[in-house]
């Protein structure tokens, strides 16, 4: 019952894939589309089932379908496990991707290629979830390696434009120096424990009574590594802004709400592992803090509107690595939860502008879009409201448990983090600001054709923007049910209830305040002085830096991308050719000791006579001295 | 039943196919590539139950030669692979019309002959006769039917023939050598000889010229790329699907049980030249503006990591490079098929003269990507499966061997999707590209369809070649 269950769960949107792959074109767009969503509805449901049977069961139910890889002294497995943590993922990867699916029906409708974009997204929601219920690391790397494939092929989904293709490539190749490090951290799992099953690692890891802590930060270290590539983070972030070159409902899906995600499922899935590695925890914080500062800051000048979401995606993730850091997973998955609503909600809304706009992406061409757009502005509003931190929204909630959490550790990344959410507010507002509010700055042909988006689009907005609104309540500070229904997972007592003191509640007004500060300078900037970003080439200062993304990309790309090419040049014209010329060198050398040789068969018999003289003569003085 | 079934009927068949004709000669070809892939799996059956398909019989008296093939799991895994291949190579033919036709396919089928040969042979001599037969097809399959300026042809592929040759006559000598202290060229007699670390040493490198040329293990690899790109689509599918794997086979078969101790002593330097062939060829293969030379440089990267992978000494070292041996044997096929098939329609394997071609022919593109992932080992492609293993059995001897050999994983995205974008994405080309044609369509999801299922399930494989390379780690460690 349950294998069958957990098939169908899995390969309903595989089948979806293989459908639309193959008969999407003559079944017409509309119909590709709508297979394709009630497919992902299906395992929606069947995660339903799953959900029930956990809360009955909540020591998993573990699933092995056959031997897949053999390793000199253990065997790899083909399993599924559904526990907690793999339901609650697959509630919002099927849930959100429901939705998503739902949505692009319309968005994709003028697109020749539309059944193709399905099975693509369908292809991406298999892969993710075979990630998600995977027994063990192996099956992981199957999804891991499948969602950054599914990613690759939507992100140069219009592959006529090369930049967009350039894109896709980056972000395929910078995800797979993070595979290398997860590889390299499975390697040493498997050789340290013989096992990469996660329920076997768990006991052995807590049965064990020598362990080799070297190895195990090495190994906890090489899957940070991994888990940098796929939930961007530095120093591997800079694919994810790049890969708004999909459409949006993709950047909404794969590059907000689930795939990037990943990598704090991994370390949430592994939290005994990393338990055991405070240096690596500590670097995980500090990793997490950093980007979430640098992100923010980059995403204060950015004037397209899906790169502003793109960043404020890095410094989210950024967020909840500092909570992984800290050792608080269940904070940390919190805010993937509420992220994933807010944000699916917040692309999707800029999908709808965009939509509306026939293509244009530029908030110094948008405003004034509240009027026409009201149900799209309202969800982004309220999504808005809920990243920058205002109660009562569910951002609130788990970035208010972020914080708490790093102020109790350090101060200075409770203030490094409060620095970035404050930033956040300013950053998301002045995006509301400069897209809906004041007068219309495009075209008069543009503005002739402005229109609400259809139904298939603004529902979505509207469950997720409640979704936004109310994600706070599974969580509440002093009644959480999140963290009673991930205790089985950890090893460590969840975070201690908190006590909920005066400083606690002062903790909870600063950032609040801070929250409203950064969304007074934007009203400020932009209604009350009614502030334009200016073009291009009028940006100067450090604005300039920022708005060039610290220039992180030239620097990567002379760095890494030049030398290697240049080295590439070099040993095909230096190198091979002297390899080359080395190998017919013996072969003239050869040939040239023949051609000296022939000269001694001059056919003279005086030379011979007297070559033959000379031979005698030295042998019969060999002969003597050898006496 | 035993094995030498299947030399006679590939000798047969290269006969047959010589004397049908030019006019039916491809389908006689594949007729025969067929019977004899048929043939093996009834072999493969017959060895399963237990039964013995070696077979043995003295063939000269002075020196002391037998005629013995020996059938393992291992050389039943390598004949499968062969006779798999073969009909395949031959399909893929079918799209082209080669002059000559019944002298081009009657090579095919002895090439495969003596490949065939080569894997089966448990008698140094023997194995040493089939190894440098093999040699002789692909020499004129390359030189009379190949594209390009003839007179650089002929310079690459004299190059190759006398190159190959000159390395392979070291491991004569070895073998003479070993001969004149075992009494006998069988192979259990030379497993059980107990030389000295020197003379371990010597035989060692003798037998490595000859694999590090055939393979090719950097530096030694010069021949390759111009070899690869002047020869006829067939042909380099030959070398570089089976003909290649010859050399790994045989380290794996001949030089590291006969000489154990300087494998064992000089381990380190030999995984590091494989796992340099990997980081060389992946950065080589980066700049390349051939198609067909680009895939020459991602090969050397590849048997370079499974090079390395026999060179641990482990079981996971060698079951991985065997399932590699294999992955590579058929992603390689058919990405040469690839090239062929633009080739087909624009006349060119120069890269920057393509791209713009997936908008026109969605299938081809679909199955191209579908090769270069596999190429670039995603999991549940067959490539993943013993890329992991070689790659794990490495972490074993040190992790950083795994790390630098890991870095195909990132170097071989690179190339492959650069050289993906060039050749297939971007505006639609002006040149009219039509889609795969069914024959070339079938012969690529045939080749799709193995890499997926045993990327899924390699279970058989893996337990047919286990048994073989546990016994030969046997060997090795009886010292």
């Amino acid at each position: 019952m349950n294998t069958n269950l957990a098939l169908l769960l899995l390969l309903a949107p595989f089948i979806g894939f293989l459908f639309n792959i193959f008969f999407g074109k003559s079944i017409g767009k509309t119909a590709s589309g709508v297979i394709g969503t009630l497919m992902i509805v299906v395992s929606f449901i069947v995660t339903l089932y799953f959900f029930g049977a956990i809360t009955a069961k909540p020591e998993g139910i573990h699933i092995s379908l056959f031997d897949w890889i053999q390793i000199s002294n253990f065997k790899v497995d083909f399993g599924f496990q559904f526990d907690q943590l793999s339901v609650l993922w697959l509630l919002f990867v099927t849930g959100i991707g429901s939705l998503i699916h739902m949505y692009s029906i319309s968005y994709m409708h003028d697109d020749e290629n539309m059944h193709k974009y399905f099975a693509y997204l369908n292809l991406f929601i298999f892969f993710m979830i075979t990630l998600v219920i995977g027994s063990n690391l192996l099956v992981l790397f199957i999804g891991w390696e499948g969602v950054g494939l599914c990613s690759y092929l939507l992100i140069g989904f219009w592959h006529k434009n090369q930049e967009f293709n350039d894109a896709a490539k980056k972000a395929f190749i910078m995800n797979r120096i993070g595979d290398l490090g997860l590889l390299i951290g499975i390697f040493i799992i498997g050789s340290l424990f013989s096992t990469l099953d996660y329920a076997t690692l768990k006991t052995a890891i807590a049965g064990a009574t020598d362990l080799n802590m070297y190895w195990i930060s090495a190994a906890a270290f090489a899957l940070f590594i991994g888990a940098c590539g796929k939930s961007a983070q530095i120093p591997l972030y800079t694919w994810l802004p790049d890969a708004m070159a999909g459409p949006t409902p993709v950047s909404a899906l794969i590059h907000a709400a689930t795939m990037v995600t990943a990598g704090i499922f991994m370390i949430t899935r592994l939290n005994y592992l990393f338990d055991l590695a405070p240096d690596v925890q500590n670097i995980i914080a500090i990793v997490g803090a950093v980007t979430s500062l640098v992100a923010a800051t980059i995403a204060l000048v950015q004037t397209d509107i899906k790169k502003v979401l793109a960043y404020s995606t890095v410094s989210q993730l950024g967020l909840m690595f500092l909570a992984l850091g800290l050792g608080a997973y269940e904070v940390a998955v919190f805010h993937v939860i509420t992220h994933a609503f807010f944000k699916a909600c917040l692309f999707l809304g800029s999908g709808s502008v965009i939509h509306a706009l026939h293509g244009e992406q530029d908030m110094r061409k948008m405003g004034g879009l509240k009027k026409v757009m009201t149900i799209t502005f309202v969800t982004f509003l309220i999504s808005s409201l809920a990243i920058s931190g205002i109660p009562p929204f569910s951002g609130f909630f788990s970035k208010d448990e972020i914080l708490m959490v790093a102020f109790e550790h350090n101060k200075i990344l409770w203030f490094i983090a409060s620095l970035a959410s404050l930033m956040t507010a300013f950053y998301m507002f002045r995006l509301l600001y400069l897209t809906f509010f004041k007068e219309f700055r495009g075209t008069a042909e543009q503005k002739s054709h402005l229109h609400e988006s259809p139904t298939l689009i603004t529902f979505p907005l509207i469950v997720l923007a409640i979704l936004a609104t109310l994600g706070g309540l599974i969580s509440l500070p002093t009644n959480s049910w999140l963290n009673e229904y991930l205790a089985p997972l950890f090893t460590k007592v969840a975070t201690e209830e908190h006590h909920f003191g005066t400083s606690e509640y002062m903790l909870m007004l600063v950032a609040v305040i801070g929250g409203l500060v950064g969304i007074g300078i934007a009203y400020s900037k932009y209604i009350k002085q009614n502030l334009v970003p200016e073009e291009d080439e009028k940006i100067t200062g450090f604005a300039k830096v920022l708005y060039n993304k610290y220039y992180v990309d030239e620097i990567y790309d002379s760095l890494f991308v030049k030398s290697i090419n240049g080295l590439s040049k070099f040993f095909r014209d230096n190198v091979e050719t002297t390899l080359s010329s080395l190998v017919f060198g013996l072969g003239k050398v050869t040939n040239e000791i023949g051609f000296q040789g022939k000269k001694l068969q001059s056919g003279s018999i005086g030379f011979y006579l007297f070559a033959f003289v000379l031979g005698i003569c030295a042998i019969i003085t060999y002969l003597f001295l050898a006496q | 039943m035993n094995v030498s079934l299947i030399l006679i009927l590939l000798l047969v068949g290269a006969f047959a196919t010589y004397i049908s004709g030019d006019k039916v000669a491809s389908k006689v070809a594949l007729f025969f590539g067929l019977s004899a892939l048929g043939c093996s799996l009834v072999l493969l059956n017959h060895f399963n139950s237990g039964e013995n398909i070696s077979f043995l019989c003295q063939w000269i008296n002075q020196p002391n030669v037998s005629f013995a093939l020996k059938a393992d799991g291992l050389s039943i895994a390598m004949l499968l692979l062969t006779t798999a291949l073969t009909p395949i190579i031959i399909y893929t033919s079918f799209g082209t019309e080669y002059k000559n036709a019944k002298a081009f396919y009657s090579l095919i089928l002895f090439m495969s002959f003596a490949m065939v040969g080569t894997f089966l042979a448990a008698d140094g001599l023997l194995y040493y006769i089939f190894w440098e037969l093999a040699l002789i097809p692909i020499y004129f399959i390359a030189l009379i039917w190949g594209n390009g300026d003839a007179e650089e042809r002929k310079k690459a592929v004299v190059k190759f023939f006398i190159y190959t040759l000159a390395g392979s006559l070291f491991m004569l000598i070895a073998f003479i050598y070993l001969y004149q202290q075992a009494g006998s060229f069988l192979i259990e007699d030379l497993y059980k000889l107990n030389l000295s670390a020197t003379e371990q040493l010597w035989i060692f490198l003798a037998f490595f010229l000859a694999y590090a040329i055939k393979i090719p293990i950097i530096p030694f690899h010069t021949w390759q790329a111009n070899v690869y790109q002047k020869a006829p689509a067939v042909g380099t599918m030959l070398l570089s699907g089976i003909m290649l794997k010859m050399g790994l086979y045989s380290i794996i078969r001949w030089q590291l049980p006969i000489t154990p101790l300087a494998a064992k002593e000089y381990m380190y330097i030999f995984v590091s030249l494989g796992v340099a062939g990997v980081i060389y060829g992946s950065i080589v293969a980066l700049r390349q503006k051939d198609l067909k030379k680009l895939l020459a440089y991602s090969s050397l990267a590849h048997v370079g990591l499974i090079a390395a992978g026999t060179y641990t000494l482990t079981i996971d070292g060698l079951r991985g490079a065997v399932l590699q041996m294999i992955a590579h044997g058929f992603v390689v096929v058919g990405l040469f098929f690839i090239s062929e098939i633009i080739f087909r329609r624009y006349e060119t394997r120069t890269i920057s003269e393509m791209g713009g071609i997936r908008t026109q022919s969605p299938k081809f593109a679909s199955m191209f990507l579908l090769l270069v992932l596999a190429s670039v080992a995603l999991p549940t492609t067959f490539n993943f499966v013993g890329e992991f293993t070689v790659l794990y059995s490495l972490s074993q001897i040190n992790v950083w061997f795994a790390f630098l050999g890991g870095t195909t994983i990132i170097l071989g995205a690179y190339y492959m999707l650069k050289m993906y974008q060039q050749v297939m994405l971007g505006e639609t080309n002006t040149k009219v590209f039509a889609d795969v044609t069914f024959k070339e369509g079938f012969a690529l999801v045939l080749i799709i369809g193995v890499l997926f299922f045993f990327g899924m399930y390699p279970k058989p494989i893996t337990d047919l070649i286990t048994p073989s390379l546990e016994e030969i780690l046997k060997v090795i460690n009886r010292v």
